[in-house]
Order: structure tokens, then sequence, then C-alpha cells
């Protein structure tokens, strides 16, 4: 199927889109990463994945390891500094797009060069949600998928970003879909990157939490938007053989 | 002899409370119950926001202009007709409510709730001083009896349940076993009227204190603080010295902010304003009143140009209520006197206790705290400075350990080099393989049920998913080339 929404017209520009596709995805989610181009190609967009990207810091920077997360960011910034001005950086995370847009900042607070960098990059980075319906202007992407569906809102995403419309609609606009909200659905999934290691038991506590809403709001698939709260709840759902398919946003919107 | 008996072990005591059962069922009664009446006060607030980024407004001027009014108070106070101290630690804080009491031959005080007090754990020194101290709000009173500190900024006794305190009650007053509520608030106040007419002193805490005028409020539910403040000859009051409201027009906004995002309310049920002691045209008030204004750390945190936005907090307590954490552990497993991320924030900047530094690690970041707090603290930003400064060894030489820094070093090296990266994800495939177990569900990846220490952390309740044959920037060598336009073949 082919479904294009906008720059695919005669003679206008195609809106083009750099990848920053997170080392989760990378090494442990792919398939995330090929919907996301899926997605994004089905609606006209020029992908491109800048090779030399790894990861934006966060682990480092989380954990308090200040200079090790600034030598990655400034890292980051040089391998994303060379897309042309009017590329887009899109990632499937909204984590680590506020690692980059709201986080940075801190990092390179006494280098106005870095700064100065760090401005032209951040501003082009959106989440992939947003992206679709703040840049694109797309909310329906002619996909479809049979099932009831709930949205786990990733913290990041919701609280740096602000972003809590976007994927919801996204989702509602899939054929098939019968959408409906869990109960504290914006309540933390016990991931917080090293935390759900320094403090595993709290962090399954309050998985144990989630777990409960999900069940009971009779969805039989979780979608979110970020693999750090998908690797949390999947991990536990495919240990418990719980009956819910858990995926990425991405995933649903290229089915 | 040591100024506190904190001991601060969370991974530790986090580990303890998760287990147990029936105080889970206790926090998240509670704090769904304080979730909710606050969202309801909020939502029929107007400009809520509006009165939030004020009342931050303030706060940074009143803590940028410290000294100025911190003087300006002791100067109106003195003026009324009351004394000021000033304590530099909790142990120096204590010595002079201490001392303030044997001079007047104090035998028994009665105190309402202050979170400063417990912070300079003031009733042992008062125990150790032969003097009787009974604590008057309900949950404080409580906790006394049991012998524990307070689980919750707000509500003390958060973590007892109805049949926990029946039970100590009827050990500790030799009261029959009785189930209903107003049953065990009558049997607490009929105990607690003979207090409050034998006291020679009553404590109490400072909501906020006015130097324009040298007033200090008392903000509470019970009553008890009322009669702290009034009965008693002599009333002592114990202020960290950031409760500075500079003007008493500036009030209604922190008072709004205060009792709506603590309880809910509209306003709480007794505001006390208290101008020095009593004057000729007062009918009721103490013969003398002191005011104790204590830094114990303070100064430290008001140098720190990120952390010092900890010192605006109102001691709501919403940012406990909200937290996901807190309500897995309750206000004990943090080990101090405050809790959650309030808690998680200032115990390490007040305190130089073992373990204390851990304490902003005690959270995953999601900014619930900062999305609720009525001074609008960031809470990621300080829990991350914190967590750096412990990092840089900052902390009196206290920092994490050897192995934990090892392999952050050579994670970023790996993440520095692309080709080491990919090279290592490799052998990671490889080196995976005896633990990957083929059934898995995710997409039909592999999924890894069992991994040695420290993974293993992660292991024994959640599958960890294997790390791809294929990664992304492999798969995309192929997805280049395919045009753009031909999206069906992908
Ligand atoms: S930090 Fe903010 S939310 Fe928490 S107790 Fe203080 S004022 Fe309330």
């Amino acid at each position: 199927m082919s479904f294009s929404v906008m720059g695919n017209e005669p003679g206008s520009k195609r809106i083009k889109a750099s990848l920053f596709v997170t080392c989760l995805v990378d090494l442990f989610f792919p398939q995330v990463g090929e919907s996301v181009v899926r997605v994004l190609r089905r609606l006209g967009v020029d992908v491109d994945f800048p090779n030399e990207q790894t990861c934006c810091g966060q682990p480092a920077f989380n954990s308090g390891y200040t200079d090790d997360a600034r030598a990655l960011a400034e890292r980051f910034v040089g391998v994303f500094s060379g897309d042309s001005r009017d590329t887009y950086i899109v990632s499937p995370s909204g984590s680590c797009a506020s690692m980059v847009k709201v986080f940075y900042e801190e990092l390179f607070k006494n280098d106005p060069a870095l700064c100065d960098a760090l401005s032209k990059v951040s501003s082009r980075v959106y989440e992939f949600s947003s992206f679709l319906t703040d840049v694109l202007g797309v909310e329906d992407v002619g996909a479809s998928y049979d099932g009831v569906v709930t949205y786990h809102d990733s913290c990041h995403l919701l609280r740096e970003l602000g972003i809590s419309e976007a994927p919801r609609r996204l989702i509602k606009s899939v054929s098939g879909v019968k959408f409906i909200e869990a109960e504290m659905h914006d309540e933390c999934c016990g991931f917080g990157g090293t935390f759900s290691v320094k403090h595993p038991e709290v962090s399954v506590s309050m998985l144990d939490e989630k777990l409960t809403h999900i069940g009971k709001s009779g969805a039989d698939t979780l979608v979110s938007t970020d693999m750090g709260c998908l690797m949390q709840i999947g991990g536990a759902v495919s240990r418990r053989e719980l009956p819910i398919r858990v995926m990425h946003l991405a995933e649903l919107l290229a089915s | 002899m040591p100024s506190h008996t904190f001991q601060i072990d969370f991974k530790r005591s986090s580990k303890v409370a998760v287990a147990d059962k029936k105080l889970k069922r206790a926090l998240v009664s509670a704090t769904d119950r304080f979730r909710a009446q606050r969202s309801l006060a909020v939502e029929g607030t107007q400009e809520w926001e509006e009165i939030k980024t004020r009342a931050r407004e303030i706060k940074e001027h009143v803590i940028d202009n410290l000294d100025f009014y911190l003087e300006k108070l002791e100067e109106s106070i003195t003026k009324a007709g009351g004394v000021v101290h000033w304590a530099r630690d909790g142990e120096e804080a204590a010595n002079i409510i201490t001392a303030i009491a044997a001079e007047r031959g104090v035998k028994s005080v009665v105190k309402s709730k202050s979170m400063a007090t417990e912070e300079i754990e003031l009733n042992n020194a008062f125990e150790r001083n032969g003097i009787k101290v009974v604590e008057t709000d309900l949950g404080e009173y409580i906790i006394q009896l049991a012998g524990e500190r307070p689980s919750h900024i707000l509500a003390p006794a958060i973590h007892k349940t109805r049949d926990d305190i029946s039970k100590l009650f009827s050990r500790k007053l030799g009261v029959p076993y009785y189930e209903e509520p107003e049953e065990l608030t009558g049997i607490a106040r009929d105990k607690l009227r003979e207090e409050f007419l034998n006291a020679d002193m009553g404590v109490s805490g400072v909501n906020f204190a006015v130097p324009e005028t040298g007033t200090i409020v008392v903000v509470e539910n019970e009553g008890n603080a009322c009669l702290c403040t009034t009965l008693p000859r002599v009333h002592v009051a114990l202020m960290g010295m950031e409760k500075v409201v500079p003007r008493f027009e500036d009030l209604s906004i922190f008072l709004n902010l205060l009792i709506k995002s603590a309880t809910g309310q509209k306003l709480s049920t007794y505001v006390s304003f208290i101008t020095g002691p009593k004057n000729i045209l007062d009918n009721d008030g103490p013969e003398e009143f002191h005011l104790v204004i204590l830094d114990n750390g303070r100064s430290k945190i008001l140098a720190d140009e990120v952390t010092r936005q900890s010192l605006y907090c109102l001691r709501c307590g919403a940012c406990l209520n909200v937290c996901p954490v807190y309500r897995q552990v309750g206000g004990h497993a943090y080990g101090g006197v405050y809790s959650g991320p309030i808690g998680a924030i200032i115990m390490p900047q007040l305190m130089d206790l073992k373990g204390v530094y851990e304490l902003p690690y005690a959270s995953s970041l999601c900014g619930a705290c900062k999305e609720v707090c009525p001074v609008n603290i960031d809470f990621p930003k300080v829990l991350l400075k914190l967590r750096s400064d412990f990092v840089k060894g900052r902390e009196k030489g206290r920092r994490p350990g050897l192995s934990e820094r090892m392999a952050i070093k050579l994670w970023r090296y790996a993440m520095e080099h692309r080709r080491l990266y990919e090279f290592i994800s490799r052998i990671a495939y490889f080196a995976q393989m005896p633990f990957v177990e083929r059934k898995g569900r995710r997409n039909g990846h592999g999924r890894i049920g069992s991994l040695p220490f420290p993974f293993s952390n992660w292991t024994r309740d959640r599958d960890f998913p294997a790390v791809a044959k294929k990664t992304f920037r492999n798969r995309w060598r192929e997805l280049e080339n395919e045009n753009g336009d031909s999206e069906d073949k992908l």
C-alpha cells in the first residue's frame, strides 16, 4: 500500500529526517527502528541514518556520571551537526529525545560554543509521535490493527516534553483499534534506567501495579513510546506469560 | 553523644518495606486519597499555575535575600516582645530549647506537629534532660506511643492501619481494644487534655514567618497547635531558616498553595498567627515567646545554584503522595526525617551520614513530584545534580564503588568508538547464546530468563531481551538502498 500525505506533490520539497534510533533499539529492538523507517517513508519522508551515532549518554547522566555523559553528548551533537539544516532528527524514544532537548543544556552550560552547536541540533529533534502529528500533520497513517489497545505514558515524554495527546490520536486513528485508557496510565512503570537494577525490588513493585492496571483495563495490547518502559513491562509480561501484546507505537503504526 | 540517631540504608530497608503487604495496602489507600483530594482542589482553583509561578518568584527572592529578611524578622519579633535565637545545627537548637525549659523549671512540654523538631530530634533531647514531652497531634501521638518516627511529612502515622492503632492504644494506654476511629480519637483527646493542662511549655513548628510584622503562622487541622501555643506559659517555636514570606499580604497565596496541595481543603481548620507573647490586648497567650531559627546545613544548600530550590519547599507532602517509589516503600525506608522526593533531595544536603548520598538514587526520575510541587521544584534536575556531586566525590570522599566507576568508563569508551561498539555488540550476541530461550514471545526474538550478577537484578523478575542477530544499523545497510517510494518492499 502506498499512502503519502505530504511532500510528494510534484515540485514540492520532500521532508528529510535523520533517524536517532537510540542504542536500545539498535541493539535489542531493530524491528522498532525498521517500523519507524517504514511509517516515515510511507508518509513521504526521506529517511537517513547517520551511522556514527551510538548512545546519547543518558545512562551515565542519570547515574551521576556527568563528565562521561558530557563526552557522549558532545559526540552526539557532532554526529548530527553533519545534517543539513532542514533535516529533522526523529527518535522513537521520548526519553532519549528529552535527554538532548532538555538535559544537554545542563551539561554544556559553561561552554557557549557548545550551547550554540547544541541549539542548532536540539531544535531539530522530535520524538516520533509528535513528529508525525506536529510536523507532518498526520493522525491517520493508514495502519490497521485488530485489537483493544491501551497506552502507557512514558514519564519523560509526558513530563519533560509534555506530550500525551499525539500518541493517543495516532493510536485511535488506526483502523480496527479499540482504544481504552488504563487506570493510572501516567504512573511510572518502574524502569528508570539504572534504577531498575539498583533497586530491583522497588522497581518490580511499581511494575506489578502497572501490570495490574493494564490487566484490569481489558486491553489485549499495550502500546508505548519508549523501549525502556517496554523492556520493563514486556520483560514481566513474557516472564509471567500474560496474555498481552507489548509493542512500540511505531510497530502498531507500521502494521 | 551523637546528635542524631538516623540510620540510612535505602537499599536494605526498601527491600523489607516492599515485602510488607499490609504496609503497601495502607500506603496505597492513603496516597490515593491524598491524590484525589488534591486534584479536586487544584482543578477547582482558577489560575493555579499562575499562583504557583508567583509563589516560586517570591521564594526565589526571599532565598536570595535571606540575610536581610531574617534580620528584619528578628527585629520585628523583638519589638513585639519575643526573643529570637540562632542555631547553627541541630544540637545547638536542641540545647537552646532544653536550656530555655531548664532555666524556667519546666517539667512537662506539649508539642504540636513540626518536622524541624523531628530533624533535630528534640524529643530525645528533652528526655535526656529529664523533661517530659508529649506530642499532641494525633498522628504524632500515635508515633510517639509506638516509639517510631513519622513516615510522612503530613500524616506521620500513614503506615499504620486502624487495627495497629487499636492494638497500640490498648497496650500502651491500658484501654480496651476499640475499632472505631471516633473512639480512638476520643481516647487520645482525653489523655491529651490532661497533658495540656499540666504543661509549662509549648513547642511548635513554623509554616511561615513574616518579617514585616514579626508574625509566625502555624497551620493545622486538629486545634492542638492552637492550644500548644497559647495555654502553657512559655511558647518556643522552631523554624528552618528558609520559612520566610516577606509580607503579610503574600501569605494568602502561600496558605492557598500549602493547604490545597496538602489536604485539598479550601482552608485548614486552624491557622494561628502569632506575633510575640501575650500582650495587654490579648485574652490568652503565653508570657514568653521564643523563636529558634535553625540553619543545620541550610546555608550550604543556599550556596548551590542548582539545589538551592530545595529550600523553597512548603512541606505540603504532595510530592510524597504522587511518588511511585514512596507509594511502594513508605517513609521509614528513607531512614531519616524527611522522606519521599523532598527527603531524597534535602536529606543528603542537610546531614552528612553514611548512606544518605544514595537517597537521590531512590527515584526513577519520573518527574511526578515536579509536576505537583506548588513551588515548582525541578526534582529531576536537583536529583541529578546530587547524584553528580556524589560521583565526583564532593561529599567527604563518599562515592560509588570502584566496579561501578570502572564499568561506566568502559561503557563510555565503547560508546565513543562506533566500531568498537559494533564489535562488542557481536561479542555480546554470541556470549548470550547459552542464556537465550528461543521460545520467546517478543516478536520472535530470543528472551533471556536468567543472567549472572549484576544482571540478575533484572532477570530475577523480568526477562531480558536478547541482543539482536542483526542490529538496526546492519539492517539499515540494506534498507538504505531501497527506494523510499517502494515502501511495499520493506
Ligand atoms: S517539595 Fe514541593 S511538593 Fe514536596 S513537600 Fe515541598 S512543597 Fe510540597
